[in-house]
């Protein structure tokens, strides 16, 4: 193609600065300043891409934001590669590769193209009606039509670029930096406010900055020029920061928005390693100044997205910033004076405009005196009836319109053109007024929904708030920010305003035609490929919600949000219902106005920062040691040990024989660790736990059960008694947080008066355990001066002691089962304490055990684990744990709920031991238990809650919770599985050592 | 997001906050005294209401403390925050 489409140089473009990129493989140039979708139409492409359904050929239809066609694919088969990115808004930069989406095998000549001439049968929810029958059949229907479906690939390799997020907190926000967003900018920064500006856009101005007719004047100076100068100024004003390339992206509650600020986009490639691609921005303002303009409206006749029609208003656009001319043979088509705005603007560059054709009937205004004057033809009271040319626009027919609008008359026209601008009137930018729960009024005037009810400190100010034309703009303003910002004065008041724009609109939803409206495509939804006829075959179908409508016909769902096409849908529904506008209400504006890149939404929390773990003191040792790890709460634990090639069941059969027959040793520094202090720390304890802690002796533990106000078991652990008004509690390691929310919760809501404190110190202990019948001579190495005699250091008690000058409470308290001791020592001390224990007990081949051989052991002892043998529905009665619940204590959490008409049936489930007819088979947790399979349909009494190969035992333990299961010991029970049945019998939850003989052996 | 006055701390983002349910809800001197009606109507009865409520919330990432809010549940305005044991404001 030919450059002469570069009609004329631009400030905004640097003509200097050559710029080469590839389109489909091919390599075309632009300059600097150029978007893609300019520097395209510079090279005379239109078609860039197919629609989603019919796969029908579209072009660049707009200059910004809202552009509902060109949407791309950046550079596919790489890292970067990004679907669905808007042709109109990606600047070029040297190296930039793009694509066309939704052809094969091209934009050309595109197989699926083929739609186009099926669509009589693939009319709105053809997927819903086609597809439901039979049922079973969707999921094969869902592989083809999922191929077939989407727009775009992602990515397959990780994100090379950076992300970040960046809090702002200021007294004004303006969004939008057009003629309206200046002076609200500069008055609020003037009077002192810290007020922040953003624009979408790389440039200030808006769409003033481009405008240069002599037909729009202030104070005497051309409507651009005037404006230039105020953001000279602005920029020099300190509390004001400006952000361009910048989006909102959400208008939350209480003035709280996100923003996406765009930092590299624009850079070739090679200078973008290093730096961060987006910021989001987490704005709060304590007041908020709309400012986010109109987009225009297209028109909606058949045939109204063939390449080579657009916006009336992006000709203009492509013309003044970029130099661009669209077509060489123009044509405007228009219900409004804003055409004429158009026009006048491309013949002041020499680019041919052969006709306008307007709705309207009787007009007359200065911009139109003014094309008259030039000899281009209008035709008044006229509608585009169809177009023609298939991969671009090469003809259009017109028609005289019917008084009432409804009918077209008289014979058909033909004018050849290779461009249509259309203008249906301006639409006010309300998405981020509505999304932050503000309400609309519809205008009848000129059909338009406007801001009504603010829901927090904020205005919309300029076309956003349906204030189109520059004298509209400007007379209202000074006021308004006097009011809303509480000033005096500013310094636009008594502007002197030249504005020659005639506000006569002529709004017809739909444009007739000559032909029956189902031999027609008047598209409404260009993205969805959403017809007039789709949403008027909804209405007779029934559906009368527009947000079914929408839905159903897929209107507004595209990537754009149907920022064209919604206002007539809403138009077209209340036309045919017969309904007023105002009452249909809107579709619901949800966030984001522009799409977000994930990059941006998850910011640095990527990779190790995605979900950030604990590690314990002695966690190296682990993975030096080829620990496997599980996740425990935040935490990672060692959940067992490999030697070689063992299987995990391996490694915690000898881990677990090794505990119990010489010696065993566990990190247990994940056990949440609360420090209570104060005078009434007894009676503190005594109310949260439900067995008595009044006359526990100083340098004693006790084991506790904390119960919820409901009576169901909560947490527990062992708490020890360091002196007279100071205990150590041991909570779960996963219940340590809330256990310590919830204590804190009684002290000061219900029991202020009691003189407790509580501080968590998980963190500053590294606590080691070691187990087994040699443990006693492994501790008494490595403390050699602590006198272990079970009379002066029994089960169940602590001692503070030193291991060489390091201070630490070793506590003789267990898990296993076995004669156990835990020392507890400064965080920093834990790695070289383990090392010691570990030197001491190689002698007695101590063995590191992790987090699943515990559970083993605890298991064979029928200990509880909270929340794997409970689940928020066990008392301790349903554990069989009734010993621990005080009688003689009057009141303690949850007690109340003990005797509850529903805590007392007898038949709760209740937790048992389980023991197979044959030993080796070991049950699943989670299996169904039962009592007879045969009789349908089958009782589940309960199910199996812990299940382990018992090393010790030579036989499969469980245990489970059962319905009754406190009165059924020797029960012959079914476990049913898949493929079999298991036959097993109800035993005690105890397996091994029932006399504790072990702990002092 | 809300902005929640802390009454310990001033003003700070909602992320730093957990709500805890109705407030003024008193836990009985005596639970051994009072029928399983009764205390069912404790344990379990919690009003919903659209417009405004009496909550408990507590400053969970910052000083921990509880303290009393007045909010409207239909548009999330906080009417006031006040320390636990204070009288609720009466307007």
């Amino acid at each position: 193609m030919t450059n002469n489409l570069r009609v004329k140089s631009s400030k905004f473009i640097d003509e200097t600065y050559k710029i080469s990129f590839k389109f489909n493989n091919k390599t075309y140039y632009g300059y600097k300043g150029d978007t893609l979708a300019s520097a395209l139409l510079a090279n005379g492409i239109h078609l860039v891409g197919r629609s989603f359904k019919y796969h029908r050929p579209r072009g660049i239809m707009t200059a910004g934001s809202e552009e509902p066609n060109a949407i791309i694919q950046l550079h596919i088969n790489t890292s970067r590669t990004e679907p669905n990115v808007r042709a109109t808004e990606i600047e070029i930069y040297e190296g930039l590769e793009a694509s066309s989406q939704n052809c094969w095998p091209s934009v050309n000549f595109d197989i699926g193209g083929i739609n186009n001439f099926l669509s009589p049968v693939l009319p709105a929810g053809f997927y819903y009606k086609t597809f439901m029958w039979p049922a079973s059949f969707w999921e094969k229907y869902e592989y083809f039509i999922r191929k077939s479906a989407g727009l775009g690939k992602s990515p397959t390799e990780p994100d090379p670029d950076m992300y970040e997020h960046r809090y702002i907190h200021c007294d004004v926000l303006v969004i939008g930096a057009g003629i309206s967003g200046i002076i609200a900018a500069k008055t609020s920064a003037k009077n002192g406010f810290k007020t922040l500006l953003l624009d979408e856009k790389p440039y200030l101005g808006g769409s003033t900055i481009h405008q240069n007719s002599e037909h729009f004047k202030i104070n005497n100076q051309i409507s651009s020029s005037w404006l230039e100068k105020e953001i000279h100024e602005i920029k020099k004003i300190d509390n004001l920061e400006i952000k361009t390339r910048t989006s909102v992206a959400a208008f939350h509650g209480y003035n709280f928005l996100l923003a996406r600020e765009n930092l590299t986009d624009h850079l070739p490639l090679h200078q973008r390693d290093k730096k961060i691609r987006h910021r989001l921005l987490k704005i709060r303002a304590k007041k908020v100044i709309c400012a986010t303009g109109s987009l225009e409206r297209p028109l909606i006749f058949d045939n109204n997205d063939r390449p080579g029609i657009l916006l009336s208003s992006a000709i203009e656009k492509y013309s003044n910033l970029f130099g661009v001319a669209c077509g060489q043979k123009n044509v405007l088509f228009t219900n409004n004076d804003s055409a004429y705005e158009t026009a006048i603007s491309l013949f002041q560059k020499g680019i041919n405009v052969e006709a306008i054709i307007d709705n309207r009937e009787e007009v007359d205004s200065k911009l139109i005196k003014e094309i008259e004057k030039n000899n281009i033809k209008i035709y008044k009271g006229y509608t585009v009836n169809d177009t023609f040319g298939y991969r671009k626009i090469n003809k259009i027919s017109i028609m005289q319109l019917s008084k009432d609008g409804q009918k077209v008359v008289g014979s058909k026209i033909s004018i050849d053109c290779d461009c249509l601008g259309m203008s249906g009137g301006w639409t006010p930018a309300v998405h981020l007024f509505t999304q932050s729960g503000g309400k609309l009024k519809f205008r009848d005037d000129d059909q338009v929904f406007i801001p009504d009810k603010y829901p927090s400190d904020q205005i919309s100010i300029g076309s956003c708030n349906g204030e189109f034309t520059l004298d509209e703009i400007l007379t209202g303003i000074s006021k308004r920010l006097k009011d809303f910002l509480n000033i005096k004065k500013t310094d636009y008041e008594n502007l002197e305003i030249q504005s020659h724009f005639n506000k006569t609109k002529r709004n017809i939803w739909l444009l007739p035609s000559d032909k029956i409206i189902g031999k027609t495509k008047p598209f409404v939804d260009y993205q969805n490929d959403a017809t007039a006829k789709d949403i008027k075959l909804a209405l007779r179908e029934g559906f009368r919600s527009i947000e079914h409508v929408k839905r159903y016909t897929t209107t507004g769902m595209g990537t754009d949000q149907g920022k064209l096409g919604n206002m007539h849908a809403l138009g077209i529904i209340s036309e045919t219902a017969g309904s007023r506008m105002g009452e249909l209400g809107t579709t619901t504006f949800r966030p984001p106005y522009t799409p977000l890149t994930f990059g941006t939404i998850v910011g640095r929390n990527v990779g190790e920062y995605f979900d950030v773990f604990r590690k314990t003191p002695i966690h190296d040792w682990h993975v030096d040691n080829k620990a496997k790890f599980e996740n425990v709460g935040q935490w990672k634990r060692a959940w067992f040990y490999p030697k070689e090639n063992e299987s995990m069941h391996e490694a915690v059969q000898r881990e677990s024989k090794a505990a119990r027959d010489s010696a065993g040793i566990l990190d247990a520094s994940t056990l949440g660790k609360i420090d209570i202090q104060g005078t009434d720390a007894s009676e503190f304890l005594n109310r949260v736990y439900t067995n008595a802690w009044s006359k526990l002796a100083i340098g004693k533990c006790r084991y506790g059960l904390m119960l919820n106000e409901d009576g169901m078991v909560y947490d527990d652990g062992v708490t020890t008694r360091l002196d007279e008004n100071h205990y150590i509690m041991t909570t779960t390691t996963g219940g340590a947080a809330t256990v310590l929310g919830k204590l804190e919760d009684y002290l000061q809501t219900e029991w202020p008066e009691l003189d407790v404190y509580l501080t968590s110190v998980t963190d500053h202990y590294a606590t080691i355990s070691v187990c087994g019948p040699n443990s006693k001579k492994i501790i008494s190495k490595v403390i050699p001066n602590l006198d272990l005699s079970d009379k002066k250091f029994p089960h169940m008690s602590f001692k503070n002691t030193k291991i060489d000058k390091v201070k630490c409470r070793v506590m003789r308290i267990s898990f296993t089962g076995e004669q156990s001791y835990e020392i507890n020592v400064q965080a920093n001390y834990g790695k070289s304490v383990w090392d010691k224990c570990m030197q001491a007990g190689k002698e007695f081949n101590i063995t590191p055990y992790g987090t699943e051989t515990m559970h083993l052991l605890r298991a064979e002892k029928g200990f509880i684990i909270v929340g794997q043998d409970t689940d928020a529905t066990m008392t301790p009665i349903d554990l069989q744990m009734g010993w621990i619940v005080s009688k003689k204590k009057y009141d303690f959490i949850g007690k109340r709920s003990l005797y509850r008409s529903d805590t007392i049936r007898e038949d709760r489930k209740q937790l048992i031991g389980l023991i197979t007819e044959n030993p080796k088979e070991v049950l699943e947790e989670g299996a169904q238990i039962v009592l007879d399979a045969s009789k349908s349909p089958v009782e589940m009494l309960g199910h199996v809650t812990s299940s382990y190969y018992s090393p010790n035992l030579k036989k499969s333990i469980a245990l489970g919770v059962v319905k009754g299961g406190k009165n059924m010991m020797g029960q012959k029970l079914i476990i049913p599985m898949e493929n079999k049945q298991i036959n097993v019998t109800v035993t005690d939850p105890v397996f091994l050592d029932k006399e504790n003989k072990r702990l002092n052996a | 997001m809300f902005l929640i006055h802390c009454p310990y701390c001033g003003e700070r983002e909602q992320s730093e906050f957990k709500a805890g349910g109705e407030a003024h809800i008193v836990r009985p001197k005596q639970p051994t005294e009072l029928s399983d009606d009764q205390w069912a109507e404790y344990l379990f009865m919690r009003k919903n209401i659209k417009g405004v409520q009496f909550e408990r919330w507590v400053h969970t990432h910052g000083c921990r403390k509880w303290f009393n809010m007045v909010r409207d549940t239909s548009n999330d305005e906080i009417k006031a925050t006040y320390k636990m044991g204070e009288k609720p404001p009466t307007k």
